[in-house]
C-alpha cells in the first residue's frame, strides 16, 4: 500500500533521513523506532509532503506521490496525525471532526462512526478542543484522520505524554483499525515496547539510517539491538 | 439630553464605519498575522474607482458594486503578489511591505486623480430625521451605513460559523500546517481572507466618503480609528471588531461633542494606549489556553 524507497531528506547540511526504504502492506502496522533525532518525524513529514526529499520515492497505492503537494496526497487517502496531537484548540470537537471529513473519499465514514469508536468525543462535541485532556486530544486527532476514511495512516508518537493505561488503549485501537479497516499504519514511536506489542514489523532508525528491519517479535527479542537503540 | 441622543446616534454611525475598517484589519490579521497598514490606501483606491464609475454616468448602486468587486480582486492580488513572499519571513518584512504599498498607492492616486479632495455622493439623504420639530444628527444615510455594516458582519459570521469554506479559513488561520494535512488549500484561504478584507474595506470607503470627501490622504484618520477599534475588540475576533468599532465611535462622538472635536483623534490614541496597557488582548479576549 505504502512504499518508501531510498528516501533522503536534508535540512541544509544536515541529513535527517538517509536512504530509508520501508514497506507498509495493507492491514498491517509497521513501527518506526529510534531515539530523539533519529529522523522519525522527518520521515513522516517527507512521506506526507510537508518536506521535499532530495532523493528517493514515495509510492502510495501504486502511484508515485513523491512530488505531489500535501493537499493532494491527503485527498488520495493518506492521513498524517502529527506529533503533539495536532488538534485545533480554537475549534470545537465537532468542527475538528468536520474538518477531517472535508475530503472524504466516496462512501466514507459519517461522524457517528467516529463517535461510536470514541464515545468520549461525542460527550464533548460542542466544546473547544483546547479543553480536552491529552488522551482525548489523541483520540480526536486519530478520529479526525479517520473521517476521511484513509487507506494509510501515519501516526507520530501517539503515546507522547499519555498515562500507560491510555497508551495501551490507543495502541489497541491502532491494531483494531489496521485489522478491521485494512489500514496500512506507519507508527512512529519512542515507546518501543508498546509499539512493538501491536506492530507486525519494526524498523529501527539511527541518525537517519535504517539499522534494523525485522518482524516485531524478532526485534523485541534481539537483546543487543534493544540495548543499543531502544533502551529497554 | 437631545445633545446626548444626537451624539449617541452619530457615534453609532461613525462607529459602524470604524467597525468595517476594523473587520478588514481583523480578517487579514486572522488569516496571515499581518497588520495591513495599506488598508486605508486600498479602500481609498477602490472608492476612487467607484467615484470614477459614478461620474461616468453609472448609478450609485453600480458604483458600489464596482467598489466591492475591485476590492475583492485587489485584495487577492496584493496577497498573492506582495504578501505571499513575506508570509513566512520575520513580521517586520510584512510591515515594511504594507507601509510601502500605502506610500505607493497614495502617490499613484495623487497622480491619477489629483490631490484636491472631491465630493462623493451619498446613497440616501444627509438631512437628519425630524422628530417633533427638532432635527436629529442622524440621517437616512446613517441608517444605510449601519444596516450595511450589520449585514456585512452577519454574512461574515455565517461564512465563518456555518460553511465548510469558513471552517477551512479558520483552521488555516489557527493551524496552517494541520489544515494542510487535512486537505485544506491553505494558500487559497489566505488569499480569500485578504480578498474579503479588502471588500470590507471598500465598503467602509464608500460609506464614509460622503462625509470625509475623497482624496489620497482623506481616509488616514479612518484607518487609525479602525485600528484602534480592532485592537479594542482583540484584533482576532470579527464580533469584537464590530463592538470595538461602535464603542470607539460612541467614545469619540462624546469627546468631540462635549470637549471639542480637536480632541477626538487624541482620544482615539489615548484609548489605544490604555487598552494596550491594561488589556493587551482586547476588551473581549477570552483567556486562551496555549499549547507548550
Amino acid at each position: 500500500m505504502l512504499a518508501v524507497d531510498g528516501l533522503v531528506t536534508e535540512y541544509g547540511p544536515v541529513r535527517a533521513v538517509d536512504g530509508v526504504s520501508i514497506e507498509v502492506p495493507e492491514g498491517s502496522v509497521t513501527a518506526v523506532l529510534g531515539a530523539n533525532g533519529a529522523g522519525k518525524t522527518s520521515l513522516l513529514r517527507t512521506i506526507s509532503g510537508l518536506i521535499r526529499p532530495t532523493a528517493g520515492t514515495v509510492t502510495f497505492a501504486g502511484e508515485d506521490i513523491t512530488s505531489l503537494p500535501v493537499e493532494e496526497i491527503v485527498r488520495r487517502g493518506l492521513a498524517h496525525v502529527p506529533e503533539g496531537r495536532g488538534v485545533i484548540g480554537e475549534l470545537t470537537v465537532a468542527e475538528n471532526l468536520r474538518l477531517g471529513g472535508l475530503w472524504r473519499r466516496a462512501g466514507a465514514a459519517p461522524v457517528e462512526e467516529i463517535y461510536e469508536l470514541f464515545p468520549r468525543l461525542e460527550e464533548r462535541r460542542g466544546q473547544p478542543a483546547s479543553r480536552l485532556s491529552g488522551g482525548e486530544r489523541q483520540m480526536l486527532s486519530i478520529g479526525r484522520a479517520l473521517m476521511a476514511r484513509p487507506r494509510a495512516l501515519l501516526l507520530d508518537e501517539p503515546s507522547l505524554g499519555l498515562a500507560p493505561r491510555l497508551v495501551a488503549q490507543i495502541m489497541g485501537m491502532v491494531r483494531r483499525l489496521a485489522d478491521s479497516f485494512g489500514l496500512a499504519v506507519l507508527l512512529v514511536e519512542q515507546n518501543a515496547r508498546s509499539a512493538l506489542s501491536i506492530a507486525d514489523r519494526g524498523v529501527v532508525l539511527s541518525l537517519g539510517r535504517v539499522v534494523a528491519d525485522q518482524e516485531s517479535s524478532a526485534l523485541a527479542a534481539d537483546e543487543r539491538l534493544r540495548h543499543a537503540y531502544l533502551g529497554f | 439630553m437631545t445633545k446626548f441622543i444626537d451624539l449617541t446616534l452619530s457615534g453609532i454611525s461613525d462607529g459602524a464605519v470604524y467597525a468595517a475598517v476594523a473587520l478588514a484589519l481583523v480578517l487579514i490579521w486572522r488569516a496571515t498575522r499581518i497588520v495591513n497598514f495599506a488598508q486605508g490606501a486600498m479602500l481609498m483606491i477602490t472608492t476612487f474607482i467607484a467615484s470614477a464609475v459614478i461620474n461616468a454616468g453609472a448609478s450609485y448602486v453600480v458604483g458600489f458594486i464596482v467598489a466591492l468587486a475591485t476590492g475583492l480582486i485587489f485584495g487577492a492580488v496584493v496577497e498573492r503578489v506582495l504578501i505571499r513572499p513575506v508570509e513566512d519571513k520575520p513580521p517586520l518584512n510584512a510591515v515594511i511591505v504594507t507601509l510601502g504599498l500605502y506610500t505607493l498607492l497614495v502617490a499613484v492616486a495623487g497622480m491619477i486623480w489629483g490631490n484636491q479632495p472631491r465630493a462623493f455622493p451619498a446613497a440616501f439623504s444627509l438631512q437628519g430625521y425630524k422628530v417633533g420639530g427638532t432635527t436629529l444628527l442622524f440621517a437616512p444615510n446613517d441608517t444605510f451605513i449601519v444596516v450595511v455594516v450589520v449585514v456585512v458582519a452577519i454574512l461574515l459570521a455565517l461564512l465563518f460559523r456555518r460553511t465548510t469554506l469558513g471552517l477551512q479559513m479558520r483552521a488555516a488561520a489557527f493551524a496552517p500546517e494541520v489544515a494542510r494535512l487535512l486537505g485544506a488549500r491553505v494558500g487559497r484561504m489566505f488569499t480569500l481572507g485578504w480578498a474579503l478584507a479588502a471588500v470590507a474595506g471598500s465598503i467602509a470607503g464608500v460609506l464614509v466618503a460622503p462625509s470625509v470627501f475623497l482624496g489620497p490622504n482623506n481616509f488616514d484618520p479612518i484607518l487609525i480609528s479602525g485600528f484602534v477599534a480592532a485592537v479594542l475588540g482583540g484584533l482576532d475576533s470579527p464580533p469584537g471588531a464590530v463592538i470595538g468599532g461602535i464603542v470607539l465611535g460612541l467614545a469619540l462622538s462624546y469627546v468631540s461633542g462635549y470637549e471639542g472635536s480637536a480632541l477626538a483623534p487624541l482620544a482615539a490614541l489615548v484609548i489605544l494606549v490604555i487598552v494596550l496597557m491594561v488589556r493587551p488582548g482586547g476588551l473581549f479576549s477570552v483567556a486562551r489556553e496555549r499549547r507548550v
